[in-house]
């Protein structure tokens, strides 16, 4: 059997006393689409900053496209794309300026760089507007450009962190449908978190979720409701987790100094 | 598309040169920040030529009473670094926005070192402001300040661009231990304010009281605006040589700090 291109194992991440991941342990397959489901301060985003080597693991092993997070940064980093919960973009350049800054950063060649941009571009229909500040974009055309850049470098995972998050339906369903048919044609890997479960319900062949820093379910969306005995995700999504209102900072995440880094070099 | 000959391509083209390029960007992209918002560019411009004209004209009978010379021959060097130390301190702290506005999240999933990303912003920012400080010395000459040699312009510029580093690194370092703007007041006056004001941009470095001579004595900027009064006036208190130096190796120190800290910020 093929290797996972993402294996985490025994993930652990404290902040000073705070456990956020306890224990967490998965993987996902190449060409899967993965929904990593969680409320508020479960751990999501402090997993993902950990994929993504934002953050490094306090104890546990985790490889990104065979490559260790820890030791061989660089190689994760090339082999990931990422769209941030919150926008990431320059506001003071243009769309285009946008995604040469991150084609020089990625080391993409400028011959290849400039005709991927454009092809990016025009698959995110933005090529028209590719000269216009990005300050003066819509939500969604931000959105879309974050997609069109985090694939310049052309990544074998994609990292979306709630990427519909204050969208309307329309660029919702819009941007699922360039996700989808990125993994149907390039094959490429999605890994997702979102509050909107339907979504997760609608395209994830498999799903992960985390409560209180530990995986509580893991499966396919049938899998998870047959188990759960509902006809939804949702339904099946808050039997597992509850009902209680989470508090939206107990991950901790944002707040805390990296002390980690230093002392496990 | 052809795929397998694309990621070839990136591999073989990712080298020894990727790591200048990085840096270019980064460098570009503060350029390019700074010349598309005129109203930044115009509004720190006041402050100089304020203080130039209202100090230069005010104190200017009193000091050549007291027997030192053209007052306004004196403090331009101070003007001038003044607007360096403002924009330098100011792009340096701009870190913080492009934290508050993800930006910063985009730099530091790259796959470039944190070092690269630390030198990319510092250059672009030391570019920025001395090319302010160049401003503000072409302002001067319309209010009358005069160079004494035309040959020594090129070793002012270069002291405006040491001291541009050394604050820009300085505000980098900031930066990275402020967690919002709310601290940016604090910073003002307590490090910025102090750093003009005890530099000896406005009053000659002799005879002064103890203590101040010795903030003065650690200042960075004190030796940045001797430079300056030195190539500029031919007045340098301390000599160019000693003034390059002790200078050089704050700009070293700082840069060294504002990596260190840098590197340790979490996002």
């Amino acid at each position: 059997m093929e290797r996972p291109i993402i294996e985490v194992k025994n993930l652990v991440r404290k902040f000073d006393e705070l456990i956020a991941v306890n224990d967490v342990s998965f993987d996902v397959k190449k060409g899967e689409i993965f929904a990593f489901l969680g409320p508020n301060g479960a751990g999501k985003s402090t997993t993902i900053k950990i994929l993504t080597t934002l953050l490094n693991p306090t104890y546990g092993s985790v490889r990104v496209n065979g490559f260790d997070v820890v030791n061989n940064e660089d190689d994760v980093r090339h082999s990931f794309g990422i769209v941030f919960q919150d926008p990431s973009l320059d506001d003071e350049l243009t769309a285009w300026e946008n995604m040469e800054f991150h084609g020089v950063l990625y080391g993409v060649p400028k011959a290849i760089r400039n005709s991927k941009i454009e092809e990016l571009m025009k698959f995110v229909e933005l090529w028209d507007r590719k000269d216009e500040i990005v300050k003066n974009f819509s939500g969604g055309m931000k959105r879309r450009l974050e997609i069109a850049r985090g694939l310049l470098h052309h990544p074998k995972i994609l990292f979306l962190d709630e990427p519909t998050l204050g969208l309307d339906p329309q660029t919702r369903n819009h941007i699922w449908s360039y996700v989808e048919n990125l993994n149907k044609t390039e094959g490429l890997t999605i890994f997702f978190s979102t509050h909107y479960i339907e979504e997760a319900e609608r395209i994830a062949h498999r799903v992960a979720v985390i409560d209180h820093g530990v995986i509580v379910a893991s499966g396919t969306p049938e899998e998870l409701k047959a188990r759960s005995g509902v006809d939804s995700l949702e339904d099946a999504f808050l039997k597992l987790t509850g009902k209680d209102i989470r508090d939206e900072n107990a991950d901790g995440s944002g707040n805390f100094r990296m002390h980690n880094r230093v002392w496990r070099r | 598309m052809q795929m397998g000959q694309v990621i070839l391509e990136c591999i073989t083209a990712y080298g020894a040169d990727n790591f200048m390029n990085a840096i270019y960007i980064l460098w570009l992209r503060q350029l390019k920040r700074y010349f598309r918002s005129k109203s930044r560019m115009v509004g720190s411009l006041g402050q100089p030529i304020l203080f130039l004209v209202a100090l230069g004209f005010g104190f200017g009978p009193i000091f050549e009473k007291a027997g030192a010379g053209n007052y306004l021959q004196f403090i331009t060097p101070g003007i001038i670094a003044m607007g360096i130390l403002f924009t330098a301190v100011f792009t340096g702290i701009e870190i913080i926005w492009d934290r508050q506005f993800g930006f910063l999240k985009e730099t530091m999933v790259a796959p470039v070192s944190r070092l690269q990303i630390m030198i990319g912003r510092t250059l672009g920012g030391a570019t920025v402001a001395t090319i302010q400080g160049v401003i503000v010395f072409c302002l001067t000459l319309f209010v009358g300040f005069r160079p004494v040699s035309i040959a020594m312009i090129p070793v002012a510029i270069f002291f405006m661009f040491l001291i541009a580093l050394a604050f820009t690194a300085l505000g980098t370092a900031i930066a990275s231990v402020l967690d919002d703007m709310q601290g940016f007041q604090l910073i003002m006056n307590f490090v910025v304010m102090p750093t003009f004001f005890l530099s000896g941009a406005l009053f000659p470095l002799q005879g002064l009281p103890g203590p101040i001579e010795l903030i003065a004595n650690l200042d960075p900027l004190t030796y940045g605006i001797d430079g300056l009064r030195g190539a500029l006036s031919n007045a340098s208190h301390l000599g160019l040589h000693t003034d390059l130096l002790v200078l050089l190796s704050m700009v070293t120190a700082l840069v060294i700090a504002g990596s260190y800290l840098f590197s340790k910020m979490e996002i």
